[in-house]
């Protein structure tokens, strides 16, 4: 069982992540989980205002179970497969989010101070995951995908716009983690 | 249309999502610190795994499940909106250390507050739909 429980290799969860971008592909779709905002969104009949939602949203069912099916996913790990010697992080790394006041992992996924129930308690972390909402939303969406649709179908497929994209995610999230990150905890 | 096989598909996505921790806050913030391979090593094998197939799929003129030839479109070509969207993405990703397909995953493992950010992502979606027409791209 510790074989489960324990974090999977690198090189196993790539190849398995890689074969599911295959699988969609053989069901003749693409693997995209950005589109799901779109749907989601055109869902509430904002189309007759905005032509950009005015898509045939139910064509695109079939992503909305892959995205339920991997909410189930997410608990079935959480759950029942996991272990307190996940997420072990670089001990540089711990150090340096305890400056931030952002607690060791001990087993878990995320912070429970960013992503726990008290979260809801601080008016400064409402305000920061609404806006990172933001910048993922319209950003994956100006971008025409997200880490799924352009770092893992994009570059497999050898799309220059998707390495743009993906150069892009990157310079991104370094001037986050190194420059805003510390003004903000 | 069976969506049977697309909630299985989503199901074994979210577990190892989960599981290599990709998923995970701390793990996005370790990458971005260059701390650890890991997240590389997860999106290169994932990318040449995803290469070496679509070579083949290509090669061999597979058929999809249904028969039909296999097409995979190209990317729309483009500049400005691939470096700017990327770069705004970037911010998001590094900021709440998930994307959107994570960002599912981890309400359904029971982070609440994520909620958050998937709402924030539905408003930056509909913002993004407002704005299409004004935007370079």
């Amino acid at each position: 069982m510790e074989i489960i429980t324990h974090t999977w290799h690198w090189s196993v969860s790539g190849f398995l992540i890689g074969m599911v971008m295959l699988l969609l592909i053989y069901f003749g779709k693409t693997f995209g989980m950005s589109s799901n905002l779109r749907s989601l969104c055109a869902m509430t009949g904002v189309g007759r205002y905005v032509p950009f939602f005015n898509w045939d949203w139910k064509s695109q069912r079939w992503n909305l179970a892959v995205v339920f099916g991997a909410m189930v996913g997410g608990f079935v790990a959480v759950h029942f497969l996991s272990d307190s010697s996940n997420v072990a992080i670089n001990p540089d790394t711990i150090t340096q989010l305890s400056v931030f006041g952002i607690e060791a992992p001990n087993g878990n996924i995320a912070p429970r101070s960013m992503f726990g129930a008290e979260a809801f308690q601080s008016p400064k972390m409402i305000f920061i995951l609404l806006t990172g909402g933001i910048l993922i939303g319209f950003g994956s969406r100006y971008a025409g995908g997200c880490t799924s649709g352009h770092a893992i179908s994009g570059l497999s497929n050898l799309q220059l716009p998707s390495l743009k994209a993906v150069i892009g995610f990157f310079v991104g999230g370094l001037i986050m983690a190194h420059f805003i990150f510390p003004l903000l905890f | 249309m069976n969506l049977l096989k697309y909630i299985f598909t989503g199901f074994f996505f979210g577990i190892v999502l989960t599981k290599c921790e990709a998923v995970s806050w701390y793990r996005i913030y370790e990458m971005f610190q260059f701390q650890s391979f890991h997240m590389y090593g997860i999106i290169g094998v994932a990318v040449v795994t995803g290469v070496i197939g679509i070579q083949v799929i290509k090669r061999k003129k597979m058929k999809d499940i249904d028969g039909l030839p296999i097409e995979i479109l190209d990317k729309e070509k483009g500049s400005i909106r691939y470096w700017i969207g990327g770069l705004i993405f970037g911010l998001g990703w590094a900021l709440v250390g998930a994307c959107p397909g994570p960002i599912f995953i981890l309400i359904g493992a029971g982070f609440m507050s994520v909620g958050l950010i998937l709402i924030g992502a539905l408003i930056g979606t509909f913002l993004y739909g407002v704005l299409k027409d004004k935007l370079p791209h």
